[in-house]
Parts: structure tokens; sequence; C-alpha cells
């Protein structure tokens, strides 16, 4: 056990440099030259062209500009972004409390929400209230979060005045505002997930429902209470689990729309502005972020499946 | 019953601390707020607060001193320029003729300066005494002094600029209304009252916080539920929402720039269409257009359809030159007579934005019914600019921000040697006027060159097409009073009082 | 036994499933819309009308007129046919790509099953942004290539989902016992294990649906997927963004479609789930 965790460590160092070069020569093949865009009106000077190269090191080998960005890395230096000269590891500090804070709220939400409307989803099947259930997942999934979350602010801010629009206020700084401001986004992006949890939780408590040994309990006159409970829902985690970790995983990455409509500073604003702008180093710092992030929940992922099945422990 | 207390100071000292914190809703993030190496509109906005420049213009568009006192020519080629007396950067420093001269050659030298192209006839800048310098220029130049309304002439102090280097973005050090107090990268900038200012009775908000807010739709509802005072740009379509509205005022004037086409007659493969190589063709192209029913249609007809670079407000607008009327027969006529193959292919590339992709779409039917096939092509903007410069296009759709002086409106767009010239448009007799052009300080005969121009470049050789002026549509809370706008569409803070 | 098949049992508990026929005939409908749009459709979708723009629903307009004054209800049926292929073919594409890469490394384990799931992690943490560009800048406009983006970014979901149960589906005793009675293991994965897990599988293609629907639209906007103005349900709610308080009826119409639509696919879904499954279809 142990030496399988210490080998799932060892395998998250060559996965960040085999992706980082990825994106490397993904960006060299990408169009729009950062220098074009860094030179914004000059672009046609082609001695600025030069020497915003030169400064960048654009003008050099793909694996000597790697190499280079390798080194600084060794040495706790992600580089500093190229449109507002702001170190990376800065920025990515900036941002992950924040994203850290709303992908919390929605997964909290979603599951709040998804796996007991799954379960009743699938106890009540063929009922009134399973098709309520599934109708209210699909039209989350369906309707586009722009939509659902412009339709938030003009009710609750514009028309109520309860919640202030948009904009993030620090945890650390006022709790109370800071709710405030994440409670729309939260819920918007919380809906999604929920959908997709209820839709996956309902799917495999039908599977587990008819396994044979809930039969027997059945039979046996188990309550049905903890029937559900202790064995059906148990196995029937896996799917659950594996979408819930990648959900979470997409959540901590950055909702980009969701951000961008209610102005939340996080990664998928960071990142999305990023790639707009050719600000690569800011973009290789996220996209690092980020993959360390799935790497850990997948691992996460395996040790909740070893909980859910003890014989995958052997395995 | 003490929870409702509570409640009540909370909402008491909400208020009291609102009306020190003037809020503006910004459409994108700035990028570096450095007046060398800026380069975002947005960028001016937050500039407008933070760093005074040697002259500012007016309403009128007339160039008014703000640092300087006065300027004079004592020859074509050499500017003199009084200072203001007793003016103090943000750390105290004085602002004095050699922080001109340090500021300007910064601008002029330092590596990666976006301002060099600006202000490159200057040759340098001499200090005669602490209130005097004196500017030489390589050639006499009209749209010289113009440069230092902008960030060209804005001032910094050169003992943070020295200490700070390339970094000096970060916590910019000028002599402005307001000092650099924090930014939240993609989120916001607050700037606070600079009570030494040289004319601090101006200001009175302690605290100005810029706010990012890129949906249109969101910053509008911010505003009207009152979580910002002012918005820089409302979407046309929003108007009518703000003028119902009894608590917001809502204030337009015509920008500097302009929307235009960029065609390819001469930058590659690409240019070797029958679009590239005929102008008849070309002409057919514009004469299928009906600006002001894109306008209509896209814009609530709101902006001002044009056939120039240069917009109305301008004292150098040629107003004899006009949007020729949509003909579809005349349109027809030239194709049938450059003998091309109807419907013919043209490829537009459009940057990705729903407002242009929608009028992209109504010139595409237009063109339909004079024998044009316009197919679409949209991109993001960092490919759309690569590819306009590789000439890997026909023709793009491209706005441009506009300068106060025409010389920004034209030369790099319209010169052979022009930098922004991505159709590589080219003719001797188009050069040398915009070269003369460049070197005339008599407004009207000024005018007359750029009326040859146009006759020359836009009407015969049907060089690029210009299509309208946006308007700034700067909207605020009622609390929110002492406005001027001005054609920059930058909101000027000296006079803003908040209620 | 009787002497019907396992298949044909299962579509006899298919045809028998009420709500799963429902589905297939909004399914069907859909489809017949796209094929038929040509004949069906009231009015050219790419008829402009500078006099009559985001004109509300009307006897005339029953959908409404869209920011170009085009019809919405025509638009709408023409634009089934890129939001089908949009959502049908990349989210195929993402199951074929997905699925036998994920059993495989579930079935494999050791460093096949290291190798394949670090780099559905990274394929996870790469912006789809940087993806579609770079498609776009490589393999030119087109939908097809939309669809290409779209199913190579959710491949790695269906990976993850295909090995996750494939983990477990290993551990059961009928694998065990097919192993012992030694069956090759490819045998006992399409055997055995895919019937077991194509329930989620089939939850997460029919979701995936209409991710691949909306995400289409993004694309377009890079110069990836239906170009104007040929009309998809994804970038029509896209440019209804700009009118959402003014003309709601232009976001209303084309998300409803693609609610009917990933509903009718989930209500099919379900129901094949229920059929393919022998024990519920004694219950």
């Amino acid at each position: 056990m142990i030496s399988w965790f210490l080998r799932r460590l060892g395998q998250i160092l060559p996965t960040l440099l085999i992706l980082s070069f990825g994106i490397f020569a993904l960006q060299q093949l990408m169009p729009g030259d950062p220098a074009l865009i860094l030179a914004g009106e000059e672009r046609g000077d082609p001695a600025v062209l030069a020497q915003i190269r030169a400064e960048l090191m654009l003008d050099r080998p793909l694996l000597e500009q790697y190499g280079h960005w390798l080194w600084r890395l060794l040495h706790g230096d992600f580089g500093f972004s190229w449109r507002i000269r702001v170190p990376v590891g800065e920025l990515l500090l900036d941002k992950l409390p924040v994203t850290a804070q709303l992908a919390s709220m929605s997964f909290v939400i979603g599951v709040a929400i998804g796996v007991p409307a799954g379960v009743i989803s699938a106890v009540a099947k063929d009922k009134p209230l399973d098709w309520l259930m599934n109708a209210v997942a699909l039209f989350g999934i369906s309707m586009p979060n722009f939509w659902l979350g412009i339709m938030m602010i003009l009710l609750f801010s514009v028309q109520l005045g309860w919640l202030p629009p948009s904009g993030y206020v620090p945890l650390w700084e006022d709790p109370w505002q800071s709710l405030a401001t994440t409670i729309m986004p939260a819920f918007v992006l919380g809906t999604g997930v929920a959908s997709v949890l209820m839709r996956h939780t309902r799917a495999a408590m039908l599977g587990a429902l008819e396994q044979d040994y809930i039969r027997t309990a059945r039979a046996k006159g188990v309550v049905e209470r903890s029937v559900i409970a202790r064995h059906a829902l148990r196995n029937a985690l896996i799917p659950v689990v594996t979408l819930g970790t990648i959900e979470f995983g997409r959540l901590l990455a950055g909702a980009v729309l969701t951000e961008q409509i209610f102005s939340i500073p996080g990664f998928g604003k960071l990142v999305v502005d990023a790639v707009f702008n050719r600000d690569y180093p800011v973009v290789q710092g996220v996209v690092l972020a980020t993959a360390l992030i799935f790497v850990a929940l997948s691992l996460v992922a395996d040790i909740l499946y070893m909980l859910i099945n003890p014989r995958l422990r052997a395995a | 019953m003490f929870r409702r207390i509570a409640a009540l100071a909370l909402l008491l000292t909400a208020s009291a601390a609102s009306a020190q914190n003037l809020r503006i809703g910004l459409r994108e993030d700035p990028d570096i707020m450095d007046p060398t190496l800026a380069r975002t509109f947005v960028g001016r906005i937050v500039f407008a607060a933070l760093c005074d420049k040697l002259f500012d213009i007016n309403a009128r568009l007339e160039i008014i001193p703000q640092l300087a006192t006065s300027h004079h020519w004592d020859d074509p080629k050499t500017l003199r320029i009084t200072l203001r007396p007793g003016v103090k950067f943000h750390d105290g420093e004085a602002m004095d003729a050699e922080a001109v001269r340090y500021s300007l050659n910064r601008h002029l030298t330092m590596q990666g300066s976006f301002r060099r192209g600006e202000i490159n006839t200057m040759e340098s800048v001499e200090v005669v005494d602490p209130l005097t310098v004196l500017i030489r220029l390589r050639e006499p130049s009209a749209a010289f002094l113009a440069q230092l309304t902008d960030r060209a002439g804005m001032i910094v102090s050169p003992r943070a600029a020295e200490a700070a280097g390339r970094n000096f973005g970060l916590r910019p050090i000028c002599a402005g209304p307001y000092r650099f107090t924090e930014r939240v990268a993609q989120d916001r900038i607050v700037v606070d009252r600079f009570a030494e200012y040289w004319n601090a009775a101006s200001t009175t908000i302690p605290r100005i916080t810029y706010q990012v807010i890129s949906d249109s739709t969101v910053r509008l509802a911010n505003l009207q539920s009152g979580a910002l005072e002012m918005v820089q740009s409302i979407d046309p379509d929003d108007v009518g929402a703000v003028r119902r509205n009894s608590r917001l005022r809502i204030n337009i004037t015509d920008e500097l720039g302009y929307q235009s086409i960029t065609l390819n007659v001469a930058n590659g493969a690409r240019a070797q269409t029958p679009m590239g190589q005929d102008p008849r063709v070309r002409a057919a192209f514009e004469l299928a257009l009906d600006r002001q029913v894109i306008n209509q249609v896209v814009y609530e007809g709101m902006y001002t359809p044009t056939a120039q670079p240069v917009p109305p407000t301008n004292p150098l607008h040629v107003p004899s030159f006009q949007p020729e009327p949509r003909n579809l027969e005349r349109a027809r006529a030239l194709l049938r007579e450059a003998g091309v193959r109807t419907p013919l292919a043209v490829e537009m590339t459009v940057p990705n934005s729903p407002d242009l992709r929608q009028a992209a779409e109504v010139m595409q039917a237009m063109l339909r019914e004079a024998g044009f096939d316009l197919r679409i092509n949209t991109m993001e903007f960092a490919s759309s600019l690569q590819a306009a410069t590789r000439g890997e296009f026909e023709t793009y759709l491209l706005g441009w921000s506009g300068r106060v002086d025409p010389d920004g409106n034209t030369w790099t767009f319209m010169h052979s040697r022009g930098p922004s010239n991505d159709g590589r448009y080219a003719n001797p007799e188009v050069d040398r006027l915009l070269d003369a052009a460049r070197l005339e300080f008599d407004p009207a005969r000024r005018r007359e060159l750029y009326a040859q121009i146009y006759a020359i470049a836009l009407r015969q050789d049907r060089g690029r097409i210009y299509l309208w002026h946006r308007k700034n549509i700067v909207a605020h809370s009622t609390r929110v009073t002492g406005f001027t706008a001005v054609a920059d569409g930058l909101i000027r803070v000296q006079g803003l009082r908040l209620q | 036994m009787s002497p019907s098949s396992p298949a044909r049992r299962a579509l006899a508990a298919l045809l028998r499933h009420r709500l799963a026929m429902f589905g297939l005939v909004v399914v069907v409908l859909f489809v017949a819309a796209a094929l038929l749009a040509p004949w069906i459709s009231p009015a050219d979708p790419l008829a402009t009308s500078w006099s009559a723009i985001r004109r509300a629903p009307s006897a005339a307009h029953w959908f409404g007129t869209d920011e170009n004054g085009r019809d919405v209800l025509s638009r709408v049926l023409w634009g089934a046919r890129a939001s089908l292929m949009a959502g049908v073919i990349a989210v195929g594409g993402a199951l074929l790509i997905g699925v036998p890469i994920g059993l495989l490394a579930g079935l494999a384990g050791g460093w096949v099953d290291a190798l394949i799931s670090r780099v559905a992690d990274a394929m996870l943490a790469v912006p789809f942004l940087i993806l579609a560009i770079a498609l776009a800048a490589f393999l030119g406009p087109a939908l097809e290539n939309a669809m290409l983006a779209i199913a190579i970014s959710a491949s790695p979901v269906f990976a993850r989902l295909a090995r996750g149960m494939a983990l477990e589906a290993n551990t059961t005793d009928y694998a065990e016992a097919a192993r012992a009675m030694g069956n090759p293991p490819w045998r006992t994965a399409l055997v055995h294990i895919l019937p077991n897990i194509a329930p989620p599988l089939l939850v997460q293609a029919t979701l995936s649906i209409a991710e691949a629907i909306i995400a289409e639209a993004s694309l377009s906007f890079l110069g990836l997927g239906q170009q104007p103005p040929a009309p998809s349900w994804g970038s029509m709610l896209n440019s209804a963004q700009r009118f959402i308080e003014n003309a709601p009826w232009l976001a209303i119409f084309p998300g409803m479609a693609i609610f009917m639509l990933v509903l009718a696919l989930n209500l099919l879904g379900d129901g094949l789930r229920d059929a393919l499954d022998p024990r519920s279809a004694r219950r």
C-alpha cells in the first residue's frame, strides 16, 4: 500500500514534465505571434518585433526556451506575465484562494443536491417524482451558464437588490460579503455538477438495487432505508466518484464563462485572457497547477475506489 | 433589537464608505500600467487619474496645457515648453525640466517602448532651466504636439522609474491627481486622492476603484443596482434602458477612431484575386454596402457612418468626403466591366466580437445582392493580427481607437511604409501627400491635403474602406456630477463629484 | 428457454418502455427536422430583413425573428443539422477514443494503467481553448474539426469512467469465474464487463451531448465549427447573449431545442439501460 502510494507520487514529476513540454510545443504551433500581440499598434515595425522577441527569448530554438523556463522553475521562478509583468507565481497565489473557495462551494452544492436527488429518483423510479427530478436535472445541463447567471443577477441584484451583482471579496476580509459575492456563481456551477451527479447516482443506484444481495437483504426483511444506505449506495459509488473527482477538478481549473459573468478573478479568466493575449508564461503556470490538481484528484479517486471496494486493494 | 441596530449601523457605514469611493466599471483588464510600455485603451482610462501629461485636450479637441503652462515653436523644428511650477510627483519629488527630459528620453529609448513610434521625430530634449525644456525635432511635425497629450506626454518620477526599472508599471509614480494604491489582476485597480496634486482643488473624491467587468449586461446591472457609480462603456442596445432609469445619466460622444475594412491589395499571394487586383471590383464591393442600414441593424443607428478615417468632431475632418449611397446597379455593372464571374467569392477575416460578427453577416447579405459571396472567417484577435501582418487574408474588418491628430489615423495605414498598412496599399502620390500633411501647420491647407489623399487612395484606388465612427457611451449614477466627455473616451477625474 | 435471443428480448423490453418510446419519437422528430429542414421550414434561414429585426414571436414568425431579421423557427430547424452532428458525432468520437483506452487501463493495470491515467490527467488539464485554437489553425475552419476538438477533449472523461468501472468489474465474482474458465481477457471485457459498465457510459454520453452542442458555439467564434450565416443552436444561443434582456426569445427557442433533445436522449438511454439489464426485465 505504501509503495503503491509512493509510486503514484513518483509519477507526478514525469507527468508534469511531459505536459509542460507539450504545452510549450503547442504554443509554437498555435497561430498568433506573442510579439505581434505585445507590439500592439507598433506591430508593423520589424525593429520593435525583433526587440520583443529578443527580450522574451522568442527568437531562440524551442528546446532552449524550454530549458531556460525549466531551469528558472527549478529555482522556484515561474517567470512573469508578459502582459502585466506580474510574477506568475504571485498571480497563481492570488487566484488560488478565489477559485478554491468558489469550487468548494459549488461542489458542496452539487453533491448536496445531486447525490440525494439521484438516490430519491432511483427509489421512486418511474413515479412522477422521478420524472420531475430528471427533467430538472436535464434542464440544468441544457441551460447555458450565462443564461442562468444573468437571470439570477437581474432577479437578485437588479430587481430585489439582495445580492451584489458581481465581483469578489476575499473570505478573510469580510466573510459575510465574501459569501454574498460567491453564492450566485456557486449556485450556477453547483447546479451543473448536481445534474451530472444526480444522473449518475440514479443510474448506479438502479443497477445496484437489482444486485442479488440486495434482493436477499430485502427478502430477509431488512429495513428499506438501511439497505439503500449500506449496500446499494456503496457499490453504486464508483462512477459517481469518477465523475465527482473530474467535476471537482474542472471547477478548480476555473469556470471561464461563469467567472466572466460574475467578474470573479479566478483561474478560468486568468487562463483565457492569457491564451487570447498569448501570455505564455501564465498559460504554462496555470496548466501546471491544473495538472497537479487533476493528478491529485485521480489519486483521491483511486483511494476512494479502494475504500468502496476492498477487493481493489489486493489488485 | 441589537441585531437590527447593528444592521442599521452596517448600512450606514456602507453608504458612508461608498461616498468615499467612486467605483468605475471597465470593459477589460488594462495591461501594464507603465506609460512607456502600455498599449491598451482601457489602460488610458486609469492613467487619466494617475499620470498627468504635458498637455491635454478639451471637448473641442483643442490642445490645452496640463503639466506645461505654455509652448512656443521657436522654429518648425524646435519646441519650447514652459513647465508648471511647484508640481510634485506622488513620491514627493519635484516635477521639473530634468524629469521631463528623463521621461521623454525613456519613452524614446526604453527597450520595448510603445511610445517610440509616436515621438520618433524627436531628436533631443534639452533642459534650459528648471522650468523650461527645448525639444528638437529631426523634421517639422504638425502632429508632434498632439502626441504629448497622450501617454507620450506623461511624465514619470525619475527616481522611482530608475529604482523600479522595467517593473515601474507594477507601482507607477506620476504627477496625476490620484496615486496608485493597489491592483488585483483581472479584478480592480484602486487609486487614492493625492493631496499634493498641483490642482488638488479640482478633486474631492478620496478613492477611485476601477473594476473590471467584461460582460456588458452585467456591467449595466452593476450600475442599475448601485454597485458601480460609473461605467466606461455601454452597448448601443442598452442605451434605452439607461435612459429610462431616472437615477442614471448617459453621456455619448463621437470617438476619435473608426471601423474599417483593410483590403489586401499587394500583401502576398492572397492579394492575387480580382478583389485585390481590380479597383473596380473593390468599388463594386463598397457600393454594395449600405452603412446606414448596418448601423441601424447592429448599433441601433447610434454610430456615425463615414467614408474617411477622421471623425466629424475633428477640425481636420473633410466634410465634403461622404460615403456614396448604396448603388447595386452600378456595383453589378462594375463587376461586369471587370469581367469577373459572379458570384465572386471574397473572404473576410473578422475578429471574434459579437457585434462585428453581426455586422459582417449584414454585409454578407448586402454583398450577395451585388454578386459577391462573402465568406466570413471569424478568428480570435491574436490569430487575426498575425494573419493580417502576414498577408493571410483578403479583407479584414479592423477597428482603430484613433488619435487626436489625424496623422495617427492615416499615415500608418495608407503610407507605403506605414507600419499598419497590412494590405500593402502603395501610391507614390498618396505617400507624398501624407508626408506633406505631416509638415503642414495651417489647418485649412492641411484639410485640403487630406481631401486629396482620400480622393486618390479611397475613391480612385479603393485602397481601404471606412465604415463608421463608434461612440463613447459613458453612463453614470446621478450621484456623480461634473463629468465632461471628450472624444478620446477617457474619464477625466478632475471636477468629478460624488454625493 | 424460449427461442428468443437476449437481443430480441431487450428490444421487446425497450418497445414496451413507454418513456423510452416517447424519447425515441422526439429524437426521430429532431432527426427528421434536420433532414427535412429545406422542405418544412417556413422561411429561408438565411433571408435577412432589415425592417423586421428582433421581432417577438407572432403568427408570421412563430419563434420571432433574430438580430438580422431572420426567422428563428427556420433557423432552429436548420440548426438541428449542425447541432445534432456536433453533439452525436463528437460524443460518439469521444466514446470510441475513451472507452477502449479506459478499459485497457483498468484491465491491464500496472504501467499501462499508470501511463494511460497520467495522460488522461494531463489532457484534462490542457485548456480546451488552446486545443481549439491550435486545431482551428491546422485543420482549418470546418464543423468536422470542431467535432474533433470536442471529441478529443471529452475523451478522458470516458476513459476515466470506463477505467473505474473496469477496475471494479474485474474484482467481481463473475469476472474471476470467467478468468478461471480460461476466457481470454479481451473476451471477458467484451462479454462480461462492457454490459455492466454500459449504464454509466450511456448516462455520461447523453449528458456530454448537451455540453458538446453548447461547446460547438464557442468554437465557431474561434473559426472552428459552423460559420455564419449558417445556423446552429449553440451559435444562436451565443449571439442571443447580447439581447438577453431585450429579446429573450432568441435564447429561449434554441435553448428549449437543446433541452428537448437532451431530455429525449436521456429517456431513450434510461429505457435502453432497463432493457439491457436482464434482471430488471424480469421484475
